[in-house]
């Protein structure tokens, strides 16, 4: 990332390079960057300080779960530990964030991967840069009978899902991927044709 | 005024970047403009009205309005969606390679309708053709024209002696063949065959559909995917990300697991 160099004239060195910091992270720019900054500047102490410690702790303290590949704070994270959670299915993100909103459903019981990336042929990024193997060695106890792809519905995730399904398929293991249709509250008008193919063939009947 | 703002061009999604909280950076090429990078806001949420229109390799029209960095997409209409490129495997890493081959090949805001119907003819071609390495070479041959980088065939690029049929010597670095004579003071060339020549050379002067009737075999296939894939990254002084890629779906190589994973 560049540096930025803009600020130190105007302002104290520490409030400089807090500024500085704030700017290499994403989505903000350099006036949220300021207004952060001179607010952590006349905030309480033990916020400023209990933000740090946030900081430091959450690369300390983390890594990855070894079996599912979540971001942790043991050797399992709380999923792979939870004997409530069914180990027969196996559902494929493409980032540990994308769990998030899974469990939020409370609709899927079963037990996660993730991948950390798609393959991304234009940037160099193929299976090898990615979890596969990882997943492949878990898939191999026999215990799993179902593989949910959830990767996302662009050309990147299409194309792992493709990829991975071939590759579990001499497994004998059932490989589901996420349905492709309307979203709640949508507008037919808006929805564009790949959406809409998707939401025709994979109709359901009302029962 | 609110005809100076907007404008309305045809694109094709050749990449896209994540940019802030739900929105992404897409790269265009379009045929008035060349390449072109926009904004496309809020198309990562679910009901945004615009991510349909700037997923790779989609072909649609889209109405832009001038922005104080980055132009913003502001409505689109889908022309082709190129289903089979999202849905099979081998014809998605063909395009991968293609729009990778454009974007790299390409600067902003230079406008070369030839390429754009190349890309848009080859893309088509793509969901359908049986033979998808004809089509690569056909693009990559016909790139270079648009590009400026046609390769001369006819005559050696040192002596300017009309070639004969015999076996010659491609250089990347000439941009063309050079004679058996003159060969053994380049460095950096590769040995090229009398058929291979022949082919490029029908592949700079016809359209597809007369090119697309020739047939060519394993070893030739190869030999001109090596000569024109040498040229184009000697050309972009890097190598093309995705290639490695399709040479592993073409390997077949894909549905073995990762050589680390056997039990």
């Amino acid at each position: 990332m560049k540096k930025r160099n803009n600020n130190p004239i105007f302002t104290a060195e520490p409030v400089a390079r807090l500024i500085e910091a704030f700017q290499e992270l994403p989505g903000i720019g350099p006036k949220v960057a300021q207004r952060l900054a001179y607010y952590l500047l006349q905030a309480d102490r033990e916020q400023a300080v209990g933000l740090a410690e946030a900081i430091t702790t959450l690369k300390e303290k983390t890594s990855l779960c070894s079996v599912c590949m979540n971001i942790s704070d043991s050797e399992t994270c709380h999923v792979c530990r939870n004997p409530q959670r069914d180990p027969t299915q196996i559902c494929v993100v493409e980032k540990p964030m994308d769990i998030l909103p899974l469990e939020r459903t409370r609709a899927y019981t079963g037990l996660y991967h993730v991948l950390h990336g798609t393959i991304a042929p234009t940037e160099g990024i193929g299976p090898d840069q990615l979890k596969v193997k990882e997943l492949f060695s878990r898939l191999q106890n026999g215990l799993v009978k179902e593989v949910v792809l959830a990767t996302n519905p662009n050309v990147e995730g299409e194309a792992t899902a493709m990829y991975l399904q071939r590759l579990i398929r001499p497994l004998d293991i059932r490989v589901t991927r996420l349905a492709r249709g309307l979203p709640f509250g949508a507008d037919l008008e808006y929805t564009d044709e790949v959406t809409l193919t998707g939401a025709i063939e994979h109709r359901e009947e009302l029962a | 005024m609110s005809a100076q703002r907007t404008y309305r061009t045809e694109a094709i999604v050749l990449r896209r970047t994540e940019f802030g909280e739900a929105d992404r950076i897409v790269t265009f090429y379009t045929p008035g403009h060349g390449k072109l990078r926009a904004l496309a806001k809020g198309v990562r949420r679910p009901k945004s009205k615009l991510s349909g229109y700037v997923e790779l390799f989609t072909h649609s029209s889209l109405l832009m309005a001038h922005g104080r960095n980055l132009d913003v997409v502001t409505q689109g209409e889908v022309l082709h969606t190129f289903l089979p490129l999202k849905s099979d495997l081998h014809r998605s890493g063909c395009a991968f390679y293609v729009v990778e081959l454009v974007s790299r090949s390409t600067v902003e805001h230079m406008e070369n309708h030839p390429l754009f119907d190349l890309l848009l003819m080859t893309l088509d071609h793509l969901c359908h053709t049986e033979d998808t390495e004809l089509l690569l070479r056909y693009f990559e041959v016909n790139l270079l024209q648009c590009l400026g980088y046609r390769p001369n065939l006819y005559r050696c690029i040192n002596c300017n002696i009309l070639l004969q049929p015999t076996a010659h010597s491609f250089s990347p670095s000439g941009g063309g063949i050079l004679c058996p004579a003159c060969a053994g003071a380049e460095p950096l060339v590769r040995p090229i065959s009398v058929d291979a020549i022949k082919v490029l050379r029908l592949f700079q002067g016809a359209d597809y559909a007369t090119a697309s009737k020739v047939r060519i075999r394993r070893p030739l296939t190869s030999e001109l995917e090596q000569v024109l894939r040498g040229y184009i990254e000697h050309l972009l002084e890097r190598r093309i990300q995705s290639a490695a890629w399709l040479d592993r779906l073409k390997q077949g190589t894909e549905a073995r697991p990762p050589a680390a994973a056997e039990p």
